[in-house]
């Protein structure tokens, strides 16, 4: 992890009207990720954890303060520029790896670069590289429903990193896997960090989960509390 | 894998509906391209008859007769170049279900006023020469296996002979051909003046005439000249142009465009809920899918093109089949007679029907398409 600051949230406000009240999940929330980071979230239900991974993958925008990525400021950006920020810098992992059943892994894997200027053949080259460091290359025909869920959890995996992004995001990632897949996944999302220097957030209420992280953060009622698990 | 293979992959996903969807719309293209082709026919009538040519019938209505002796007046009047006089037949071949259209004419001046008849001139000899004769268009002798120098029995159900027969014998002298591809091949054309000797019904009487004038531009003047000629008579004629006599013989039947139009109309509209109900389902299905591609950062405006691409390819591939069919179902009914001019579908009307499948397409596709553009992507995860 380098002292370089990749994410940078600055009095972070985020509220919704729910039919006559307003609730206030953040406000002013300040928040910096250093490049090479590997963060866990942690929090009761409610907490906010999925409102801020969603600020942090730009997918939803705070009522207030500011947002900053690699010294862009994000919140500001419109719709199509948020889309075209996301597939350039943000890589997901979802809780239950939303694959696109009708396309193979190899197809799932190369979608994010359907938003790329990439060649067919450098396309596919990328995607054998995806799918071999996360050790599928043999599945790549395979479908999704012909997977198991740790496989498919994988070819996610592939999808998130294919294009290189900043910044991986996964909402759950172990959520719907047993124990020793769910530690496969892990072992795998720790190397990308560790080898291939890619910073993570990693939202999770599973403290074996949090255990792979280098740092967790403890989400309750729109406050942090900090611990560092390897002290 | 490019846009066009997900919109295929995303069609295909459920093959049984995809075929329900196409068959539906394969079917609305297949009435529409048949009742095209059927009006098309039914124009060609009109279409094809000659700018210099009127039809005098009788002032009452058409079926009533005229006296013989009105050719020949008509014939001197100025303007006019050509007269010829027809008599309905009522005719088949050797059963009344074998309905054949058949025209007792003067043999002369029918080939010199419907030019569009095309005989050889060993044939044309051998019309004029005969007057047992009878020329047979090629339709209906390719259906009765008719060849030059049969001599074949015609009966009527109107008229009949001295001797109580109701059938007439005749020398087939020449099969002739159209000039255009939707001239009727499908009639017969015997000699008035035989079929004046012959028959026991009252002579001397004709059906109409067919007249033709020198300039179209005359035309007018030519039809106040006869009408003029004839009124206070007992027989007071009614002349028009051949196109509004054939537009005015259609509209007897009914308002065939009305009916063609409400038909197929109906099929489109119908295909219209289905295929819109079908697409709208297969994007509600595919709610969270839609939210991770936005999620992966494909554009809202790609997205609407993706869906919208879905339900014209699904609307082009089912009308493109339709049509296709439609062509094959024409040709299967031009091979039977039918007093029918040729259906056909030219390819400003098949370009017309692709306009229209896009069209369907893009109506039955906005809908869908404009909830997947507006889809928020925290809604549509939220139901992944």
């Amino acid at each position: 992890m380098t002292d370089e600051i990749l994410y940078d949230l600055r009095g972070v406000s985020k509220s919704f009207v729910k039919g006559k009240e307003r609730i206030t999940v953040f406000d002013g929330l300040d928040m910096s990720i250093k490049k090479g980071d590997f963060l866990a979230i942690m929090g009761p239900s409610g907490s906010g954890k999925t409102t801020l991974l969603n600020i942090l993958g730009g997918v939803d925008q705070p009522t207030d303060g500011e947002v900053w990525f690699d010294d862009e400021r994000v919140d500001t950006l419109s719709e199509n520029e948020l889309a075209r920020w996301r597939a350039n810098n943000i890589g997901f992992i979802f809780q239950f790896y939303n694959l696109m059943p009708m396309l193979n892994a190899a197809r799932n894997v190369e979608l994010p670069l359907l938003l790329t200027n990439l060649s067919k053949k450098h396309r596919k080259q990328s995607v054998e590289t995806a799918l071999e460091l996360v050790d599928l290359a043999d599945r790549a025909k395979h479908m999704p429903s012909e997977m198991s869920g740790g496989q498919q959890q994988r070819v996610a995996i592939a999808r998130a990193i294919v294009s290189d992004p900043k910044l991986l995001l996964c909402d759950e990632p172990t959520g719907d896997l047993d124990r020793e897949t769910a530690d496969e996944i892990l072992e795998m999302l720790q190397l990308l960090n560790r080898e291939f220097g890619k910073t993570i957030v990693m939202v999770t209420h599973d403290p074996q989960a949090a255990k792979y992280a280098k740092r967790t953060l403890h989400l309750d009622k729109g406050t942090f509390v900090e611990k560092d698990l390897a002290a | 894998m490019s846009d066009l293979f997900l919109i295929y992959k995303n069609l295909t996903r459920k093959p049984l509906r995809l075929f329900l969807t196409v068959f539906a719309t394969f079917i609305a293209f297949l009435i529409y391209g048949t009742i095209t082709g059927f009006q098309n026919a039914l124009d060609s009538g009109v279409e094809l008859s000659a700018d210099d040519r009127l039809v005098t019938v009788n002032k009452i209505n058409f079926t009533q007769p005229l006296p013989i002796s009105y050719v020949n007046k008509v014939k001197a009047i100025e303007g006019v170049q050509g007269v010829v006089h027809m008599n309905w037949f009522g005719g088949y071949y050797q059963d009344p279900s074998q309905f054949l259209q058949t025209f007792a004419v003067d043999e002369k001046a029918f080939l010199e006023v419907y030019d569009e008849i095309t005989l050889t001139e060993e044939e044309t000899k051998a019309w004029l020469q005969n007057n047992q004769a009878i020329i047979v268009g090629d339709t209906s002798a390719e259906k009765y296996g008719w060849k030059v120098g049969d001599r074949i029995p015609v009966g009527s159900n109107i008229f009949s002979q001295a001797d109580g027969s109701s059938v007439w014998d005749f020398d087939i002298v020449g099969i002739y051909k159209g000039r255009d591809r939707q001239t009727d091949t499908t009639s017969v054309y015997i000699h008035y003046k035989y079929f004046n000797e012959t028959q026991s019904f009252g002579g001397n009487y004709i059906g109409w005439m067919g007249v033709r004038t020198v300039d179209p531009k005359l035309n007018e003047q030519v039809i106040k000249r006869i009408d003029d000629m004839f009124v206070n008579s007992p027989f007071e004629t009614e002349t028009v142009p051949e196109k509004a006599f054939q537009k005015a013989f259609i509209a007897q039947i009914g308002n065939i465009g009305l009916i063609l139009t409400s038909v197929v109309a109906a099929a489109f509209f119908i295909i219209l809920v289905i295929v819109g109900n079908s697409m709208v389902l297969s994007v509600r299905e595919r709610t969270a899918e839609i939210g991770v591609m936005k999620t992966l950062g494909f554009r809202s405006g790609r997205i609407f093109r993706l869906v919208l691409g879905e339900s014209v390819l699904l609307a082009l591939v089912g009308g493109g089949l339709g049509i296709f069919a439609s062509l094959f179902a024409m040709a299967a009914i031009n091979q039977s007679p039918t007093p029918l001019p040729d259906m056909l579908l030219d390819s400003a009307a098949v370009q017309t029907a692709f306009a229209y499948a896009a069209i369907l397409g893009l109506v039955t596709g906005i809908i869908p398409a404009i909830s997947a553009l507006r889809l928020n992507i925290i809604t549509a995860l939220t139901r992944a």
